[in-house]
């Protein structure tokens, strides 16, 4: 376990503390989980706009051409045919095609990417990035230099464009740079709710003004982790550590439309032969019959008893009013019935294998 | 923190309101406060026995499931079926709305193994020094 003391803080740390938030460690970090509590902070985001402390993550630069430095290989999706101004998810694997992260790369220009990764991770990243760019590349690791605020809600255009003008020109998984509060920075339209947002990249040291700026518009509040959570997992999006990691393949993880098998990429050989055999897992996301939710770790289960995977992320969901969740069970368990049980060897709850998304109302491309 | 007078506690936080043999058994406010917002209550069985301390119901938060421990040994007479539908009464009112069971209380001895408010505002009191 860390101690306390190795725990890291962002640049919000004590706004977090007046705003009696409370805190938790994730992932090294100490960060604020909830505020106001964690519903409404959820229905916030759904209906107006909230505003996340997402300091933590990782940024990387890098310079160089796409083939010749190296990235290519070291992502597993396509990036050479990315647009400049557009920004693209993916992840990078190891050589037996587990996931090392899931990531963002942003191009900047012909030659200049942006990498943003998981907090969590951010060492390993850099360190595994490094080992595999070429001489013809140029590393930067700016993640401490660099604060990040995510604006996230149907009314986040709006409450933007007052001091971002030209912000309501970006397009889904596109950025630019703008000048505001005396800085010129990257704002991308992205995000990990469902609903419109945008991430705001700012210099460490002033992210502090950038958040009380956006909290004096009274449209805004500021959501934690908690809420956080609820809605990437409405939204059936991966969570690193938990449907994603080193021991996972993006196949199993519901992935394969982010990997670019047509380029050389390291993992390339595990996955490839990982797809002809058939990967031994598959995702499944579920939704349970009642209001009881499922959690992380608790076991999948057919009806018969038998049991076939385990529950990487679990929660309730405000927009269903029931537990949902995501699950990888092994490939050749049969739930065409349409129903599963979730739980432990105590107890057992009903559930329901579902499409993905859970929530399908949001703003997001709006 | 809201801590009535007329009410007995455990250290895991729960309460108990003796009114003759019987007992009304819910979570204290620092406890749903804790938790946040309510999602779920897995409710007793009416007719089931508990002893002192044993597993008496569980509620689940958006993030997190707990289990509610009896605060004294005895049969579960009643149990509040509001909280099926509407779970979030323990947040709004912990220790009238939103109470779990009422037991028939077993032995009235068990009452020395539990806290007054004045005792349980202390134990609150060391816990907010620790944070």
């Amino acid at each position: 376990m860390l101690s306390q003391e190795t725990l890291k803080r962002t640049p919000l740390f004590e706004e977090h503390a007046a705003l009696s938030a409370r805190i938790v460690p994730f992932g090294g970090w100490e960060m604020p989980v909830s505020y106001e509590g964690i519903i409404a902070e959820y229905d916030q985001t759904r209906k107006s706009v909230s505003v996340f402390d997402t300091c933590h993550m990782g940024e990387f630069l890098i310079e160089g051409d796409c083939q010749k430095s190296g990235l290519n290989r070291i992502v597993a999706h396509a990036i050479s045919d990315m647009p400049l101004k557009t920004c693209r998810y993916g992840v990078m694997l190891n050589e037996k095609g587990g996931v090392i992260d899931d990531l963002i790369v942003y191009r900047l220009d012909k030659e200049q990417w942006m990498i943003v990764v998981n907090g969590a991770t951010m060492e390993k990243d850099a360190h595994h990035m490094v080992s595999h760019l070429t001489k013809a590349a140029l590393f930067k690791n700016i993640s401490s230099k660099t604060g990040k605020l995510d604006v996230q809600g149907p009314l986040s255009r709006d409450v933007l464009k007052s001091f971002i003008p030209g912000i309501e020109r970006l397009e889904y998984f596109g950025f630019d740079t703008f000048e505001f509060l005396g800085e010129r920075n990257i704002v991308s339209r992205t995000g990990y709710t469902g609903e419109l947002g945008f991430e705001v990249y700012f210099p460490w040291g002033k992210t502090r003004e950038l958040w009380r700026k956006v909290l004096a518009d009274k449209r805004v509040k500021p959501a934690g982790l908690g809420a956080r959570d609820c809605l990437r997992l409405e939204m059936c999006y991966s969570l690193y550590g938990q449907e994603l990691d080193e021991t996972i393949s993006p196949l199993e993880a519901g992935l394969e439309k982010f990997i670019d098998f047509n380029k050389d990429f390291i993992g390339h050989g595990a996955l490839l032969a990982e797809k002809k055999k058939g990967v031994p897992r598959k995702i499944v996301y579920f939704t349970s019959e009642t209001r009881q939710s499922p959690r992380h770790n608790h076991k999948i289960y057919l009806p018969n008893g038998k049991e076939i995977g385990i529950v990487t992320s679990g929660s309730f969901s405000p927009a269903l009013q029931k537990g949902i969740g995501i699950g990888l069970i092994r490939r050749e368990a049969d739930i065409t019935e349409g129903k599963i049980l979730f739980g432990d060897e105590k107890s057992k709850i009903a559930a329901s294998p579902s499409q993905r998304p859970f929530y399908k109302n949001g703003s997001l491309k709006s | 923190m809201n801590v009535p007078d007329d009410l007995l506690y455990t250290k895991d936080h729960e309460w108990i309101f003796l009114d003759g043999p019987t007992g009304l058994v819910g979570i204290t406010d620092y406890a749903q406060s804790a938790l946040g917002d309510i999602t779920f209550v897995e409710l007793p069985k009416v007719g089931q026995d508990a002893e002192q301390g044993d597993q008496l119901a569980s509620v689940e938060s958006v993030k997190a499931a707990s289990d509610i421990f009896s605060p004294m040994a005895g049969n579960v007479i009643e149990v509040n079926g509001k909280l099926e539908s509407d779970p979030g009464l323990i947040n709004r009112s912990c220790y009238e709305k939103g109470w779990i069971a009422k037991i028939q209380v077993a032995d009235m001895e068990e009452k020395s193994n539990l806290m007054n408010a004045e005792d349980y505002r202390k134990l609150l009191e060391s816990l907010e020094e620790k944070e």
